[in-house]
C-alpha cells in the first residue's frame, strides 16, 4: 500500500521498541513497538485499560518500563533514551512535553503564571540561578519580557488572553484543557504527548481543540502523540493511528486503514462467539498481506 | 395584596404613582387586618352586658399610618438606601482607604519612631521593657515566621522542626565568637549560610515525604539538634549553655562594652545605660526585617519563587514541565533555614546567652502558629499575627 512507502521515507521522532511494563502480576504493556514520525499527529487508541496511559507514563519518564527502549530523536539529530531519564529530564533535555488525563494545572496561580512556570528552566538560567535576578540584573528583566511575550503568543492561540490574570482553577473545563496544552507548549517541546485532550469537551470545544492542535503542528513543527477516545477527533486530525488492546499493538496505520481493520472492529465492538473463527481467518489474511504488521 | 416590586426600572417618574398604588394596597391590607381587632371592640356596659364598641377613628389612624409608612418607604427611603449602597460599593471598588493601602509604609514609619517615643514616654530605663521585651521580641518572631513562610507558605512543605535552624544560627554565633573571637557582622551571614547548609542536609533525606510524614520527620530533626546541643557537652557546654557572648558593635566603630574605650555612651558623653544597645538592636532587627521582606517579595517574582508555589499546587505537573523538584524543594528548605540562622545569631547577640532550653518544640509550634494565623504567604498578615501572639503573651506576663 501507499502507506508502506510513505512510512519508509518518513523520519521517526520517537521509536518505541519492545516496550513492556509489568505491575506485579499484571502485564500492562506487552512487547509494544511503534514509531511516531516527525511532523505527524500520531494517535494512540484502544479500549479502556489497554495500557495507553501507561505507555505515556513510560515515554515521559513517570514510569520506568520493565523492558524495552524508547528513543527520541531531536531535529538536530541528538538521540535520547527516554527510559533511562527521570521525568523532569525528559522534558528539560529531550524536549518531550505532556498533559494529563485529569487536568493538572497550578490552580491557585494565575493563567499567566502557569505559563511562566513552564518556562522555569530558561528563566532560571537567565536569572543566574536567582542570584543575578535578585540583584536586578538587566539580563533577567529582558528574559522575563521574552517569556511574557511567548506566554502571550500561546494565550492568544489558546484563546485565553482575556483570562490571563484569573486563577487557573477558575477557568471552565474546556479552557483548562487548552491552558494545559499551552503550558506544555511553553516548554518549547519537539514532541508533545496529549493524554485525552478532548475528554469532557463539548463538540464546539472539540473543534477548537482540533484547530489548536493543527496550528501547533503547522506553526511550530511539533510532532504530537495523543491518546483519545473521541473518534471524531482521532479520525479528523491524526495522520497515523496505533491501536492497543491488552497492552499489545493490534493495528498500526493511517486512520482509514485502522478504521476498517477487522481486528480493531473486533476489539472495539466485540464479536459473537460464532464469528470468532471468521475474524481470525480475516486477520490471518491481513497478516499475510502485510507481514510487517505482525509482532509475534 | 401589597405587591412588592423591587425592579429598578420602575423607579423614576412613575415612582410616585407606584408609591401611591402600594400605599393604597397597604391601606387595604391594614384595613382588612385591623377592622376586627381595632375597629370593633367587645366591652361590658354598666349592666354587665356585652356590647360592641365601634372605633372607626382609631381604625382610620391605623390605616393612615400604614399607608403613609408604605408611601414614604417606597417613594423615599428605599431609593435612598439603594443609592447609598451603590455609592458605597463603588467606593469600595475604587479605593480601600488610606490606611489599608499604605499599611506597610505606615507600619514601618511607626516602627522607626517607636524607640524615641518610648524613651520620651518612659525614660531610658523605663523604655527597656517596651523596646526589648516587646519590640525586639516581636521583630525576632516576625523574622522567624517570614523564614518559615517560605517553606510552609510558599513551597507547601510542613516543617515542624524549624527551630533547629534557629538553634544552628544561635550556636554558630555563640561558638564561633567565643572560640575564635569573630565579629558579629562576619558571623551574621555566616550563621545564615551554616543554617542553610544544615537545611539542605536535613532536607535531602526527607524530600520524598509529603504532608504529615514530612511534618513528623522534621519534628524529629528539630529534637535531634536540640539533643545534640544538650549532650555534646565538650563543645556546647550542654544544658549550662554558653554565656558571655560578645555584643554586637555599630560596624566596629562604636562598641557597647562598658570597658571598651570606644563605648557608645562614652564617645557621645551620654550617661551610662543599657538601653542604647537595645535601641541599636531594635533598629538592627528592623533592618533585617526590611531586608527579609525585600528578599521574599523579590523571590516571589523570580522563577524559583514561582516554582515553589507551583510545587505547592502540583508536584507532578512541575516535573512534567522539566522542573527539578528535588533542588527546588532543597532551595526552599535552605532559604527558610538561612532566615532562621540569621535570626538565631541575632537572638544570641541580643540575649548574650544561649542554651538548648530556648530551642524546644514549643518555639517551632509558636512560629508555625504565627504563619498559619497570619495567612500563609502573606507577609503583612504574618507580621500582624506575630505582634498579636508575642505581644499578647508579653502583655499577659
Amino acid at each position: 500500500m501507499a502507506l508502506e512507502t510513505d512510512t519508509m521515507t518518513k523520519d521517526p521522532i520517537l521509536k518505541v521498541e519492545h516496550l513492556s511494563m509489568r505491575f506485579g502480576g499484571l502485564m500492562a504493556i506487552n512487547d509494544l513497538s511503534f514509531e511516531a514520525y516527525r511532523g505527524d499527529i500520531t494517535a494512540l487508541i484502544g479500549p479502556n485499560g489497554a495500557g495507553k496511559t501507561t505507555v505515556f507514563n513510560c515515554i515521559t519518564g513517570f514510569y520506568k518500563p520493565t523492558m524495552g527502549m524508547i528513543t527520541m530523536r531531536q531535529k538536530a539529530g541528538k538521540e535520547y533514551l527516554l527510559e533511562r531519564m527521570s521525568d523532569f529530564e525528559v522534558n528539560r533535555n529531550a524536549k518531550v512535553a505532556r498533559t494529563f488525563q485529569n487536568i493538572r494545572l497550578f490552580s491557585g496561580l494565575t493563567v499567566l503564571e502557569n505559563l511562566l512556570v513552564a518556562q522555569h528552566n530558561k528563566l532560571m538560567l537567565a536569572s543566574g540561578y536567582t542570584i543575578l535576578g535578585l540583584l536586578g540584573f538587566p539580563t533577567y528583566k529582558r528574559a522575563v519580557g521574552q517569556s511574557i511575550e511567548q506566554a502571550k503568543y500561546w494565550l492568544d492561540k489558546a484563546n485565553l488572553m482575556d483570562r490571563a490574570d484569573d486563577p487557573a482553577g477558575d477557568l471552565p473545563y474546556g479552557a483548562q484543557r487548552r491552558l494545559e496544552i499551552a503550558r506544555a507548549m511553553c516548554t518549547e517541546p519537539e514532541f508533545l504527548c496529549l493524554d485525552e485532550p478532548a475528554a469532557g469537551l463539548n463538540p464546539r470545544e472539540s473543534l477548537a481543540l482540533n484547530e489548536l492542535l493543527r496550528s501547533i503542528r503547522k506553526d511550530t513543527g511539533t510532532s504530537i502523540l495523543l491518546i483519545e477516545h473521541d473518534m471524531s477527533v482521532v479520525m479528523e486530525i491524526s495522520d497515523h493511528v496505533v491501536v492497543l488492546e491488552y497492552g499489545q499493538k493490534i493495528s498500526d496505520g493511517n486512520p482509514d486503514f485502522v478504521k476498517h481493520d477487522p481486528k480493531v472492529i473486533a476489539a472495539y465492538l466485540g464479536v459473537e462467539d460464532d464469528e470468532v473463527e471468521e475474524v481470525i481467518e480475516q486477520i490471518e489474511e491481513i497478516a499475510v498481506v502485510a507481514p510487517g504488521d505482525t509482532q509475534k | 395584596m401589597a405587591n412588592i416590586t423591587n425592579t429598578p426600572e420602575s423607579a423614576g417618574s412613575n415612582l410616585m404613582a407606584r408609591a401611591l398604588r402600594e400605599a393604597f394596597y397597604a391601606g387595604l391590607v391594614a384595613l382588612g387586618l385591623f377592622v376586627l381587632f381595632v375597629g370593633l371592640k367587645t366591652d361590658q356596659n354598666i349592666l354587665n352586658e356585652l356590647v360592641l364598641v365601634q372605633r372607626w377613628g382609631l381604625l382610620a389612624i391605623f390605616v393612615v399610618i400604614a399607608m403613609v409608612g408604605r408611601f414614604l418607604s417606597v417613594a423615599f427611603i428605599r431609593p435612598y438606601l439603594a443609592e447609598r449602597k451603590a455609592v458605597k460599593a463603588a467606593a469600595a471598588v475604587k479605593e480601600a482607604g488610606f490606611v489599608a493601602r499604605n499599611f506597610s509604609m505606615i507600619a514601618v514609619a511607626v516602627l522607626l519612631v517607636y524607640p524615641p517615643i518610648m524613651v520620651a514616654l518612659f525614660g531610658f530605663q523605663g523604655s527597656l521593657k517596651w523596646v526589648d521585651n516587646f519590640g525586639i521580641q516581636i521583630l525576632i518572631y516576625v523574622l522567624l515566621a517570614w523564614g518559615l513562610n517560605i517553606v510552609v507558605g510558599l513551597a507547601g512543605l510542613l516543617d515542624l522542626g524549624y527551630v533547629a535552624f534557629y538553634a544552628v544560627g544561635a550556636y554558630s554565633y555563640a561558638l564561633l565568637s567565643s572560640y575564635f573571637g569573630l565579629s558579629f557582622w562576619l558571623l551574621l551571614p555566616m550563621a545564615g549560610i551554616l543554617a542553610a547548609l544544615w537545611g539542605a542536609i536535613l532536607g535531602f533525606p526527607v524530600l520524598r515525604l509529603k504532608g504529615d510524614y514530612l511534618a513528623i520527620v522534621t519534628l524529629a530533626f528539630g529534637e535531634i539538634i536540640r539533643l545534640v546541643l544538650i549532650n555534646w557537652t565538650e563543645v556546647t557546654k550542654g544544658t549550662f549553655g554558653i554565656s558571655g557572648i560578645a555584643k554586637a558593635s555599630v560596624f566596629g566603630i562604636w562598641s557597647f562594652d562598658v570597658s571598651a574605650s570606644n563605648n557608645f555612651a562614652k564617645v557621645f558623653g551620654l550617661p551610662m545605660s543599657s538601653s542604647y544597645y537595645k535601641i541599636f538592636l531594635f533598629y538592627l532587627a528592623l533592618a533585617l526585617c526590611m531586608l527579609a521582606a525585600f528578599v521574599t517579595i523579590r523571590l516571589r517574582r523570580m522563577p524559583i519563587g514561582r516554582a515553589w508555589e507551583a510545587l505547592r499546587e502540583d508536584e507532578i505537573a512541575c516535573r512534567s514541565l522539566g522542573i527539578n523538584t528535588v533542588t527546588t524543594k532543597l532551595t526552599a528548605f535552605a532559604t527558610g533555614a538561612m532566615f532562621g540562622g540569621i535570626v538565631g545569631s541575632f537572638f544570641a547577640v541580643r540575649q548574650g546567652f544561649v542554651s538548648p532550653e530556648s530551642f524546644v518544640f514549643l518555639e517551632s509550634a509558636i512560629i508555625l502558629a504565627i504563619v498559619v494565623l497570619g495567612g500563609m504567604g502573606s507577609l503583612v498578615g504574618i507580621a500582624v499575627a506575630a505582634t498579636v501572639m508575642i505581644g499578647g503573651t508579653e502583655l499577659l506576663r
